[in-house]
């Protein structure tokens, strides 16, 4: 029985590197992709605009640019933003047009396709984050840059990731045809109302901050806010601390969560598909475009 | 020639179905099919739209779930079958427009990796990409984007994917829906070219009467959910057509018998040892073709309810003829001029 489980060993370890250059492929295809690269680089974008609008305001009572003040907080959302909702559009359009049957009919063919996608979400989020952080350091002079800066926000994005991407697979699994991922970008919208984005969350009523303290964006704006805001700014936050600890915790509590969840589910999902649904799926498009 | 003339080298069997049964809800959609593939045959179910033939073929992939029935596939239950299992396996399945942004060398380069543990002394799994591509006429759209490509390139990259570990056994369901005569005939030869070189055993489901008789070397037709014949297209014929025309002249007289059932051959001893100024006979079998459509004719009118219930196994013969027999008249004489 040793050859048996080295062979399954050898051909799980296979997949996992296929998974691997599926990421890279796929990341490739993504950046040549104009109407991808609109998404990566939206963050950007809508930065360099609230920059604008924002131009000579402080904080309010600190001699502190508000535009600084906002960039880690934007890099905290853009974490949970593209982890949250990238992954669960991917896998509901993936499963309608036939690519997880495809990775179903292959073998070990899903585990190369979820270390293909969470790789791939990894890079475009990198990029985005990069596209982001560099121009603003040297826009936003009141940012802290050190290599405490750097570790963290490392491991913010590391974490970010893993308590983001599972649950999104979970909830891309959950969704019946590929057209609702609309709600999953409400929701996540909805989401960053109470997360002290772009709002202090000192300044919401004290329901609205527990809501808004449950889910991760909080915490990866506070993160990053951490990272990049000098020591004297963590006087604007709940307890008028950083809560580094508490921080990981709550995002450690959403990937363990992620984690345990989304094989079950995708499973459940994936036992379901067969070249019918797939056929399903095409004459709906075919007949009523969507 | 559509059937092969050697046979395949080993007695194996390949796949092995017995007793198959699927229900959804309330609805039988296959009520009790059997049949075995030995390796290197290629088997048609053939069969009218909603004859159960896609539900089969997924049982049988281990996409689907069944309600009843024992049914192994290389030598394992495909409910339970594990990834070594699916590396002898090939799915041809019919893409749309999954990795449409894939160039074709990449995604079959991508797809190959998976087989490389699977290899054995005997099997060198995977294909060589380049190859492959060759083999399938795409080389010179290797590096082509998969979402640029015509619907027979597709299909052709499609088969492809499926045979990139190097599969003892191929699935292919509806392999030519949507083709034109040309690109119709293109894949017939690829399955040929499958068929002949590697000694692949394939299954493929068709409605397509002409397809079957083409490329499969036994063909089964399912009808309501059970099997309704099995064998080469000439043992089809026999089997399956049971109706005979018999005419002949007599005193100026022009008459028409139908046989609806077994051997005419009695009747028309008996004709000739009655009637001694019989003149001008002809016996005349209905054909395939005929018997098919009649049966694909009533699988399209009476809908759901009437199939599935009237038949088992055992009296199949009689099932297939006594729906068919509305082309001929019953058992009157009729005279013309």
């Amino acid at each position: 029985m040793t050859t048996t489980t080295t062979t399954r060993t050898d051909a799980r370890w296979a997949a996992v590197r296929a998974g691997l250059s599926r990421g890279w492929l796929e990341t490739k295809y993504s950046i040549r992709e104009p109407g991808d690269l609109v998404w990566t680089l939206a963050f950007p974008v809508i930065y360099l605009v609230v920059l604008l609008f924002m131009r000579g305001s402080t904080v309010p009572g600190m001699d502190f640019a508000l535009g600084a003040m906002v960039l880690p907080s934007l890099v905290g959302m853009s974490i949970g933003f593209g982890g949250l909702t990238g992954p669960a559009s991917t896998i509901a359009v993936d499963r309608e047009d036939g690519t997880l049957l495809r990775a179903k009919a292959t073998p070990n063919g899903m585990i190369g396709y979820l270390v293909g996608k969470i790789l791939m979400f990894a890079l475009t989020t990198a990029v985005s984050l990069v596209a982001l952080v560099i121009p603003a350091f040297a826009v936003a002079g009141d940012l802290r840059l050190d290599a405490r800066t750097f570790v963290l926000l490392v491991l913010i994005f590391l974490v970010g990731m893993l308590a983001t991407v599972p649950i999104s697979v979970a909830l891309g699994s959950l969704l019946k045809r590929a057209s609702q991922t609309g709600l999953l970008f409400l929701g996540s919208m909805l989401l960053i109302v109470p997360s002290g984005i772009f709002y202090p969350i000192t300044a919401l009523p004290e329901w609205v901050q527990w809501v808004g303290q449950a889910f991760p964006y909080y915490w990866l704006g506070l993160g990053a806010r951490s990272a990049m805001l000098p020591e004297s700014m963590a006087a604007a936050e709940i307890g008028e601390s950083w809560r580094t600890a508490e921080m990981f915790a709550v995002l450690g509590v959403w990937a363990v969560l992620g984690v345990v969840l989304a094989p079950i589910v995708l499973r459940r999902m994936a036992r379901r598909e067969s070249g019918s649904t797939v056929a399903a799926a095409r004459e709906r498009y075919m007949s009523q475009g969507y | 020639m559509s059937a092969r003339d050697a046979p395949p080298p080993s007695g194996d069997v390949a796949l092995d179905v017995r007793d198959l049964r699927m229900r959804y809800g309330t609805k039988d959609v296959l009520t009790g099919v059997s049949f075995e593939a030995r390796r290197g045959e290629v088997l048609a179910l053939l069969g009218p739209n909603g004859a159960g033939k896609t539900t089969t073929i997924e049982i049988l992939e281990g996409f689907r779930m069944r309600s009843a029935g024992e049914v192994l596939v290389l030598g394992q239950d495909p409910a339970h079958a594990d990834e070594a299992w699916r590396a002898r396996l090939g799915v041809v399945l019919q893409s749309w427009r999954d990795h449409g942004r894939w160039q074709v060398r990449e995604l079959l380069g991508y797809l190959a990796r998976f087989y490389v543990p699977y290899s054995t002394p005997e099997v060198t799994r995977p294909w060589d990409v380049d190859e492959l591509i060759r083999m399938v006429g795409l080389a010179e759209h290797a590096n082509a984007k998969v979402q640029n490509l015509s619907g027979g390139q597709r299909r052709r990259l499609d088969v492809a994917i499926g045979i990139v570990g190097r599969p003892e056994l191929v699935f292919l369901d509806e392999p030519t829906a949507g083709f034109d005569p040309h690109a119709r005939r293109e894949f017939h030869d690829l399955v040929h070219r499958l068929a002949d070189f590697e000694n692949t055993t394939i299954l493929l489901t068709t409605h397509d009467l002409d397809e079957a008789e083409k490329l499969a070397d036994r063909i089964i037709v399912l009808d309501g959910g059970t099997i309704v014949a099995n064998g080469s297209a000439d043992q089809l014929a026999r089997e399956l057509t049971t109706q005979a025309e018999v005419r002949w002249t007599s005193g100026g007289r022009r008459h028409v018998h139908a046989v609806t059932e077994g051997d005419p051959t009695g009747f028309v001893r008996g004709l000739l040892a009655q009637d001694q100024e019989v003149t001008e006979l002809e016996v005349k079998r209905a054909s395939l073709e005929d018997t098919y459509m009649s049966l694909v004719h009533r699988a399209e009118t009476s809908g759901a309810e009437t199939s599935g219930a009237e038949t088992s196994g055992a009296d199949k013969n009689t099932a297939a003829a006594g729906g068919s027999g509305q082309a001929l008249s019953e058992r009157t004489e009729e005279v013309q001029s």
